[in-house]
């Protein structure tokens, strides 16, 4: 039996980006408000500082920062009729856990969606025919425009610091920025990051192809930055630990460095860690939310009651929580219908990596940040002519090398030996002047009736509770995308002067032990009809209304960039909405 | 508004004037069950009472951090001479002071004579509140009597003997204790006449900043120069060049007071407590009066040789320092404004006493955070990562780079700086 605490205003479930993000909109609105962590508490100087903080074989290979699999975990099949099976050591994505989630630990690529991207089925279907789509392609509008969010993308960049060039201020197509980006309406509030040479040299290469390179929207600050909250970071030593790792020199921006030190503050802002809610209640009507249960370490069960609950965890357990709490109906791919579970995606990443003469080029890789880098955005989204292509989407691609750690670093030519002197001599001979973009190729994964996620039959975690089960795998149209992308990015690659391109396309079936990112996104998707969607424009579940889901579980399928930005923006605008229409008149925010 | 609420307001009104009034006229000749004459509607006083408390930083010694019980005693306060745990000063009739005549409190806190004539210990900072008005003194007794009592019985003293003889004090107060209100200097400004009221007497700065005598009276001499307590150094707070305020504007001294950060540096320690629950509630005026006040402290001259750049020490430190340091605080030793102290032209850094360097390094610092920063950067320990020497060698480095010079930190000064704070040996 749950012991019952004192009712609060609003219980958010998860402090991470979205989950600190609403809980210092709402505290602002005088709302009482308690945010509950399934993983532990975390701070820059006691958790990640510089003394330790870039230990490689500690955070990327040991993973400490990532949820451990024994505590939960999935279970993955490609197809339908396939057993799924557990995720015992994390692969394909890295799952978050403590305060500041993935912001802790990801690089800081803050990018925004391309307004086509929100109105995905409409744009292609009235630019290539509704029969140039795949039949088994479930892409939707996302029922919000970019210009919903495009003040809201405007105060999470301000908020992190974003170090940026605008590529189209107002309308006004600006030189040296992005110029097929919607347009802002006010520049980064920090100039770009500074590029080493490499990236240059990929720059230069491009717009002798006919491209308009730009610097990549970064997270990690090019100088000092106060942010409008009054939190302080500092500037980027390009030290080339941010993915995987926190930062020790307050330099990238993190629910840590930008909203928390606010927030605890706050006498209305109260948070539990280490304590992970099990469900969201809610009474007998099966219509309004009366709070969450959780355990903590002691296996003690708590609930607390609260007249407003935020779903904030990460996407897929965001799915979890609601299936397992009986909110909306579950999808079922052979009949349709349903919508938890509904229009599971993840990325489509590849990159082809360019060797050169060793005695012209010396990249000196390790000088570097998670989000530096040039790109090119002219094979994203619907920016170039799909019809002869016959596929659809897309992503940017650059030299996005986000690091040069002596562990993972170790480029070797095709035909080297695996292992020994040989091996050896290799990497000390390529190692400064090898090119490895990484995510070089970051391409959209849209969405397809067969691939979703459920309750898995069979499997449970150690509370006792059904794991999720992902099936997933890449459909032609991605592959397509793909192989396209990936011969494009080669030819710039190449024309940087490599004497050897080695492409590593994506290729099916998808593997869930090749890491390509954490951009795991859709199963509780927003929409205009209730029939296809979980929540409505607002993020409000449809069937619960004192239930707003955030996070990337939103995106009806995912597009060709990092999702933060995109994730913070609706998060942002959920909040508006909350502060400034539901609370006023708490119920339903869309009528159909 | 209703009439009768209007009535009720004009009421309260008059009784708050004629409470104010008559406190100046009668004074103490009145005095109600409570043993004082203090007027409970009074809020003008009490709000001043509250002000000046948190002037003279009252809760910090008198509340244990984190009982939820303000005011309530029982937190040990460290002395050369051992622990002082401090009184319960709610308005508790048994345990409190509630009981107390407002004589008595005067008394016991201007004159360190308390209940049945108990001589109170200098931690208790009578040897400075006794520069405090009566008007003032009283303010807070009135404020204090609106806090809510706690029952709690305190052992104040739990020296050694021979120090936990009370009549002792007698001999101390003789030697240290002057007693008197403050004094205005009609040759000064108003504004500094008041920042040395605050320095002075209430804000009690010399307890901490100015050096103690073997039996712990204040230098006199050589007041607010820096001293050593608690592990830490309190540092010189004079308008010294070299090794106080002296390139600190008033504006800078009020942006630390206030905010606990300015432009070079950042505020740890003990002297973070101090801002978080003092200073930075204090009005901007007073804050700018004690700087002015400190501004017009003359330093005294003093001077060493800088470590010579070409020492194996200062080779060795530069090194570790661009290893360790220079990513927050910059190859050139200027940090960040705000967030990473500057090391470059920082008097704690070229202090006399490198105490608290060493302590910063070994166990790291988190800084205050308030609402004017609410960063709160933390810096991370060093003690498991550098030895003893190496800690000597990159202090001694950042001691004498930038154009600073001090004495060098010797490894013995590390060594037992760790056994001190840390109880343990170099890795």
């Amino acid at each position: 039996m749950a012991r019952k605490l004192p009712r609060k205003d609003v219980a958010i479930i998860g402090l991470g980006w979205t989950g600190s993000i609403l809980a210092q909109e709402l505290t602002d609105e005088g709302l009482d408000v308690v945010a509950i962590e399934r993983g532990p508490w975390r701070d820059t100087a006691t958790d990640f500082p510089t003394t330790y903080a870039q230990d490689e074989l500690r955070y990327r290979f040991r993973r400490e920062l990532f949820l451990r699999p024994a505590q939960t975990t999935f279970t993955f099949r490609n197809k339908m009729d396939q057993q799924a099976l557990p995720i015992r050591s994390w692969g394909a994505f890295m799952p978050m856990n403590g305060v500041g989630g993935g912001g802790v630990h990801w690089n800081a690529e803050t990018w925004r969606f391309l307004p086509s991207d929100f109105v995905l089925k409409t744009h292609l279907t009235q630019r290539y025919g509704a029969n140039f789509l795949p039949e088994d392609m479930t892409i939707q509008d996302w029922g919000v425009t970019y210009d919903d969010l495009e003040k809201h993308y405007d105060q999470f960049e301000y908020l992190c610091g974003t170090s940026g060039q605008a590529g189209n201020l107002n309308g006004k197509i600006i030189e040296g920025g992005n110029p097929f980006e919607g347009p802002r309406s006010r520049p980064y509030p920090n100039p770009p990051q500074a590029q080493p040479f490499s990236y240059t040299l990929f720059a230069k290469a491009a717009r002798e192809l006919g491209y308009k390179p730009f610097p990549q929207p970064s997270g990690n600050m090019s100088q000092a930055y106060l942010n409008p909250l009054g939190v302080r970071l500092g500037p980027c030593t390009y030290c080339g630990f941010c993915e995987w790792f926190g930062c020790g020199n307050y330099s990238k921006s993190s629910p840590q460095t930008t909203i928390l030190p606010v927030l605890l503050r706050k006498s209305n802002f109260a948070y539990r860690t280490d304590c992970e809610v099990t469900r969201i209640n809610v009474d007998p009507s099966g219509k309004r939310a009366t709070g969450v249960t959780y355990v903590d370490t002691s296996g003690d069960e708590l609930e607390q009651p609260a007249d407003l609950v935020i779903l904030a965890a990460f996407s897929i357990f965001n799915v979890q929580l609601l299936l397992l709490s009986g909110i909306g109906k579950p999808y079922d791919p052979v009949a349709n219908q349903g919508v938890i579970g509904r229009n599971f995606a993840h990325q489509t990443i590849s990159q082809a990596i360019g060797f050169f003469d060793k005695d012209k080029f010396n990249f000196n890789p390790f000088i570097a940040s998670g989000s530096i880098g040039m790109c090119i955005d002219e094979f994203n989204g619907d920016n170039f002519d799909h019809g002869p292509l016959g596929f659809v989407g897309g992503g940017y691609m650059g030299q996005v090398q986000t690091n040069g750690r002596p562990i993972q670093t170790t480029p070797v030519p095709p035909g080297t030996p695996r292992w020994g002197a040989g091996w050896k001599s290799a990497v000390r001979d390529n190692y400064l002047s090898t090119v490895t973009p990484g995510t070089g190729v970051h391409g959209s994964f849209y969405s397809y009736r067969d691939v979703y996620l459920d309750l898995d039959p069979l499997y449970r975690d150690h509370l006792g509770r059904p794991l999720v089960r992902i099936t997933i795998d890449f459909h032609e149209n991605e592959i397509k995308q793909n192989a396209y992308l990936t011969d494009k990015f080669a030819e710039i690659i190449k024309a940087m002067g490599a004497t050897q391109v080695v492409k590593q396309y994506r290729k099916a079936p998808y593997n869930v032990t090749q890491y390509q990112t954490t951009h795991l996104c859709g199963g509780a998707i927003m929409g205009t009809d209730p029939t296809t969607s979980a929540i409505n424009r607002y993020l409000q579940s449809w069937d619960v209304p004192n239930l707003f889901v955030m996070g990337a579980s939103a995106f009806p399928q995912n597009a060709g960039y990092n999702p933060t930005g995109t994730v913070a923006a609706l998060a942002y605008w959920s909040a508006d909405a909350i502060r400034n229409q539901y609370l006023k008149n708490p119920g339903p925010l869309v009528h159909v | 508004m209703s009439e009768e609420l209007a009535r009720r307001i004009a009421r309260v009104a008059v009784a708050s004037l004629l409470g104010a009034s008559s406190l100046v006229a009668v004074g103490r000749a009145q005095t109600d069950l409570q043993g004082t004459s203090l007027d409970p509607q009074n809020f003008v006083q009490i709000e001043r009472g509250r002000y000046l408390a948190v002037a003279g930083d009252c809760a910090s010694c008198h509340t244990v951090p984190g009982s939820g019980e303000p005011f309530a005693g029982g937190r040990p306060i460290e002395t050369p001479f051992g622990i002082v745990v401090a009184a319960n000063i709610t308005p508790d009739r048994e345990t409190g002071i509630g009981a107390w005549s407002d004589e008595l409190f005067l008394s016991a806190l201007r004159e360190g004579v308390g209940h049945g004539g108990t001589l109170l210990y200098p931690a208790m900072p009578y040897p400075y509140y006794t520069k405090v008005t009566e008007r003032d003194a009283l303010a807070i007794r009135a404020y204090l009597n609106t806090v809510k009592p706690v029952h709690k019985a305190v052992v104040s003293n739990k020296l050694p003997f021979p120090f936990d003889v009370r009549e002792e004090m007698k001999v101390w107060n003789s030697l240290y204790f002057k007693r008197g209100e403050f004094k205005t200097d009609l040759a000064k400004s108003a504004e500094w006449n008041r920042g040395a009221y605050l320095v002075e007497g209430l804000g009690h700065c010399g307890a901490c900043h100015t050096p103690k005598t073997t039996l712990g009276g204040d230098d006199l001499k050589h007041a607010f120069q820096g001293y050593t307590l608690q592990g830490w150094f309190a540092p010189n707070i004079t308008n010294d060049n070299e090794r106080g305020l002296g390139g600190w504007s008033v504006a800078d001294i009020v942006s630390y007071l206030k905010a606990g950060h300015n432009a070079t540096t950042a505020a740890t320690g003990i002297m973070a407590e101090e801002i978080s629950l003092s200073s930075s509630q204090m009005t901007d005026a007073d804050l700018k009066s004690i700087a002015t006040y400190l501004k017009d402290l003359p330093g005294q001259a003093s001077s060493s040789p800088a470590v010579s750049a070409s020492d194996p020490t200062m080779v060795a430190g530069g090194a570790i320092y661009v290893d360790e340091c220079s990513a927050c605080h910059g190859m050139d030793g200027k940090g960040v404004p705000f967030l990473f102290p500057s090391l470059e032209g920082s008097p704690n850094v070229r202090s006399t006493d490198p105490t608290s360097l060493i302590r910063v390094l070994m166990e790291g610092a988190r800084s205050v955070a308030t609402s004017g920063e609410p960063t709160g950067p933390g810096m991370p320990w060093f003690a498991w990562k550098l030895s003893d020497a190496e800690i000597a060698a990159v202090l001694t480095y950042v001691r004498n780079s930038w154009g600073a010079a001090a004495p060098a930190v010797t490894e013995d000064q590390v060594k037992s700086e760790r056994a001190a704070v840390l109880g343990s040996a170099s890795p």
